[in-house]
């Protein structure tokens, strides 16, 4: 939950908001606004997720700096989300993570990735670690890899139920049950067509001043897709090796290669370019989050550059340290699904959702 | 810029008006200059604060709803101005205001359907996505891809103007002088109401207790260059649209936030606590712009909405919450008001009320009887704590004195003739059509139809 002072600072904001109401027709937020009573922390961590942060609301407002009202909603709304993922964050000691994204993200690739290395080495000997390799398996067994992705999609996944559970509370949903299907479905719609980032008139966000674009919803866009992709190659790759005993490496023209690269090379374009939207943010619509909202961009993108050398490096000697690399990256990737940015998707969805469900009340 | 810069068409001031003046002059081939004082994040004017305007429409067409045409407009533009309008001009601006939608779509300008809380407006107007500031964001940007040229914060404009035609001028910037010259001049830089000074020269020392609305910066400086170098002039400088507003907003600039809309709700009393007018004559927006002024003639400008908690949560929410106490006792000494006067008030007001069945939504027949102002609708007895009150200021919009236009939106000269090359356009010229009352989104509509035929004319005569 957002601290004292930024749930006062959003509420003030907010109470200006509501009684002007001009930017209704952008996004999601100002609807739900008008429709509570008093604002109060819970609705403000409700609201604050719902903002995407397309900046069209502050371009906008006739009373933002230097207008003595000061009014800035993404930039309060930044930051009353950023104290809400940290709050509900599963297991509480975890929390710094969020505080300190880059040193996280940087201490769990060092440390995964160097895990990888010393696995790799003891699998294939010192001596023989810068040998040509076609077959990672070779390097490191299927069963062990398997085995340690597994149990961390475990910690994940516990992880995200105990963090969300919490929020669902917080923000007075009631039971998943009794939310009705129209909701959860018009929910996951403007999730992952990415409704308000259009700025209400289709033209899309104002993150970089005053012109609308379309980018960094193209950009997402293209992350989210090639992200899907890539899961799905991972499991179609598992379905080859359990269902079909058909172990990897696989062929350019396979189902799992052939998803994997496409995703891959998405990635590669949708994270280069979300980074590079970063880069131009228009610096008074955010706050400073000490590379949270970054990390999992570079995440993605490192891990992506590196899947996608795996083929190209079969059968030469730099296939032991990428391979030691990638699964580095990934491993560092799974902690930041559970406490890095990755859950930004999560939370939005709940307050769609929430937004949804209030609709039909 | 150097001093020798000359320009086809210089334009004063960068609101709707003059931002519309210059994209059309400059789609219509002329070199163009807007000249604006505020910096540029305060760029806009009052513009900055609308949300809509009023366009005629016989399609329905998005954002739009039913249909508004040429004599229901005309009508309600007779009937809110009393007939002081010119009617050529009235005629003229209701036509053109069937393009204005399409217009300003072309130019990057969005609509949305109408804001909650204004549905009665759905078929009568139309409201900009995002407010006017997204408006004027996209005119400017619009006018810089034309190349037109704008200058910030250019200060202390000294026309110089022989006999009626427009020579040159200077500005300050950063205290450093610069004169440009023009083929034409027009004049956009809106009214004089954030002018406490001259206001009061029409009001008198009530003026200093008014809230300005809008921009701070509607000084009316180039109105009083252009009234002095003996153009004709419309309207009468006591005129101005003026609504009764919180009176803790900000002097200038509190725009749409500081409205209090609880009045239809309660009473309004004086500092005497009396009640001085009919607070249930007929729906709010319909009658808020009658509270400036009624607020504006008690002594020191200053009334109080008061109302019992039957009331909460039947307006729209403000931004300040009212002052609070549960007894009549309390509220008048926190607004400091006589509380015998203002209990004898209520007392009275109370026992007047004849039962009916409220509806606050609709012309209701709860109204006070025998009273010698009485409430012809809305009125309930006040009786239920918490009490509340809004202190009311006067919050003045903008105002009515302009220069006299023809229908090429040319400046005309005492003897019945045009000048040459002086252009008006927006607020500054708005008297002209707009002589009395208000309808809303017609400010807008005004700036749109004259800039765009200043813009037009100007590019015209540049060649
Ligand atoms: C709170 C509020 C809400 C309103 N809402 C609506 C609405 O919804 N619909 C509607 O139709 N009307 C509305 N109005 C009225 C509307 O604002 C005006 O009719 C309209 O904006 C006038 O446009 P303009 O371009 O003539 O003036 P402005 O938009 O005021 O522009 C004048 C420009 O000139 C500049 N300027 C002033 N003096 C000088 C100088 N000496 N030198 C250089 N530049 C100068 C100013 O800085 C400003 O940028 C509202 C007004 C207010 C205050
Ligand atoms: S951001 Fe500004 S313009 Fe938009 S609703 Fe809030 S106060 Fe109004
Ligand atoms: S920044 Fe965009 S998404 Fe967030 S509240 Fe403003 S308009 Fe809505």
């Amino acid at each position: 939950m957002p601290t004292d002072k930024t749930t006062a600072e959003a509420i003030r904001v907010m109470t200006i908001c509501n009684a002007c109401r001009y930017c209704e027709g952008h996004c999601a937020v100002f609807p739900a606004m008008e429709r509570q009573t008093a604002f109060t922390k819970n609705n403000i961590e409700f609201l604050s997720n719902l903002c995407h942060q397309c900046g069209a609301c502050y371009q906008h407002c006739q009373y933002a700096d230097p207008h003595e009202f000061d009014i800035n909603v993404p930039a309060v709304f930044e930051q009353a989300r950023l104290e809400s993922y940290t709050q509900f964050l599963w297991p509480a000691f975890m929390q710094p993570a969020v505080l300190n994204g880059s040193r996280f993200m940087a201490t769990s690739l060092l440390v995964s990735i160097s895990l990888f290395l010393l696995a790799v080495t003891e699998q294939a000997g010192v001596s023989h670690i810068l040998a040509p390799q076609v077959n990672f398996y070779n390097l490191m067994p299927h069963s062990v890899m398997a085995s340690i992705f597994s149990f961390a999609a475990l910690a994940v996944v516990i992880s995200w139920w105990m963090t969300l559970r919490e929020y669902w509370h917080s923000i007075s949903l009631p039971s998943p049950w009794s939310i009705g299907m129209a909701s959860y479905s018009a929910a996951i719609t403007s999730a992952l067509t990415l409704k308000n980032l259009d700025g209400g008139h289709g033209d899309g966000c104002y993150e970089s001043g005053e012109s609308p674009s379309l980018w960094k919803r193209r950009f997402h866009h293209l992350v989210l897709i090639g992200f899907f992709l890539c899961f799905s190659a991972t499991l179609v790759g598992t379905f080859y090796h359990y269902g079909l005993d058909v172990p990897a490496p696989y062929g350019w023209l396979t189902l799992p290669k052939i998803l994997g690269v496409t995703g891959g090379i998405m990635l590669l374009v949708g994270c280069a370019g979300l980074f590079r939207t970063k880069q131009t943010t228009d610096h008074r619509l955010v706050s400073s989050d000490n590379g949270y909202g970054m990390s999992l961009t570079v995440l993605l993108f490192f891990t992506s550059l590196t899947g996608l050398g795996l083929p190209i490096a079969q059968g030469t000697g730099a296939l032991g340290l990428l391979l030691a690399v990638h699964l580095g990256c990934v491993l560092a990737l799974f902690l930041n699904f559970a406490w890095g940015k990755f859950t930004h998707g999560f939370f939005r969805l709940i307050a769609l959702l929430a937004d949804e469900h209030q609709k039909t009340q | 810029m150097t001093s020798t810069d000359h320009f086809d068409v210089i334009v004063l001031g960068g609101g709707q008006a003059g931002l519309t003046a210059a994209i059309t002059a400059a789609e219509n081939g002329a070199s163009v200059c807007i000249l604006e004082v505020a910096p540029r994040a305060m760029r806009g004017g009052n513009t900055r604060h609308t949300r809509n305007l009023r366009p005629m429409h016989e399609s329905g067409a998005f954002p739009m709803e039913g249909a508004y045409g040429f004599d229901e407009y005309l009508d309600d533009l007779l009937r809110v101005t009393g007939g002081e309008t010119d009617h050529a001009l009235a005629e003229l601006t209701i036509r053109e205001s069937e393009h204005a939608i399409t217009w300003l779509q072309d130019h990057g300008v969005a609509f949305q359907p109408p804001l909650s809380g204004t549905l009665h407006l759905g078929r009568t107007n139309a409201f900009f996505l995002g407010g006017g500031k997204a408006l004027v964001n996209s005119l400017y940007r619009f006018a810089a891809n034309l190349g037109v040229h704008t200058v910030y914060e250019a200060t202390n404009i000294d026309l110089n103007i022989s006999g009626t035609r427009f020579i040159d001028l200077t500005y300050q910037q950063e205290s450093n002088t610069h004169r440009i010259s023009g083929h034409c001049l027009v004049a956009a830089a809106g009214g004089f109401e954030a002018n406490l000074d001259w206001l009061e020269e029409a009001w008198g020392p009530a003026a200093r207790n008014f809230l300005v609305r809008g921009t701070p910066y509607n000084k009316g400086n180039i109105l009083r260059q252009l009234l002095d170098a003996e153009f004709k002039q419309v309207g009468d400088p006591d005129q101005c649209h003026a609504v009764a507003i919180d009176g803790r907003a900000p002097t200038y600039d509190g725009g749409i936030v500081s409205r209090v809309d609880s009045v239809p709700l309660g009473i309004v009393v004086n500092n005497a606590g009396k009640r001085f007018f009919d607070e249930g004559e007929d729906f709010w927006p319909k009658r808020y712009a009658i509270w400036g002024r009624l607020i504006a003639a008690q002594t020191d400008q200053i009334g109080y909405a008061i109302t019992d908690a039957k009331a909460d949560g039947l307006f729209m929410p403000t931004v300040l919450p009212p002052l609070k106490s549960k007894t009549i006792d309390g509220l008048a000494k926190q607004i400091d008001i006589p509380a015998a006067a203002l209990l004898q008030t209520i007392d009275q007001f109370n026992a007047a009320t004849i039962s009916g069945s409220f509806n606050h939504q609709a012309l209701d027949d709860c109204r006070t009887q025998d009273l010698l102002i009485n409430k012809s609708h809305w009125a309930r007895k006040i009786d239920t704590p918490p009490y509340s009150a809004y202190p009311l200021r006067p919050g003045i919009t903008f105002t009515y004195l302009g220069v006299a236009v023809d229908n090429q939106a040319r400046l005309q000269v005492g003897s019945g003739n045009a000048c040459e090359n002086i252009f008006a356009a927006g607020e500054v010229m708005a008297g002209n059509i707009l002589g009395h009352g208000y309808l809303a989104g017609i400010g807008m509509t005004i700036g749109h139809v004259f800039g765009r035929i200043a813009g037009k004319e100007a590019a015209k005569h540049a060649h």
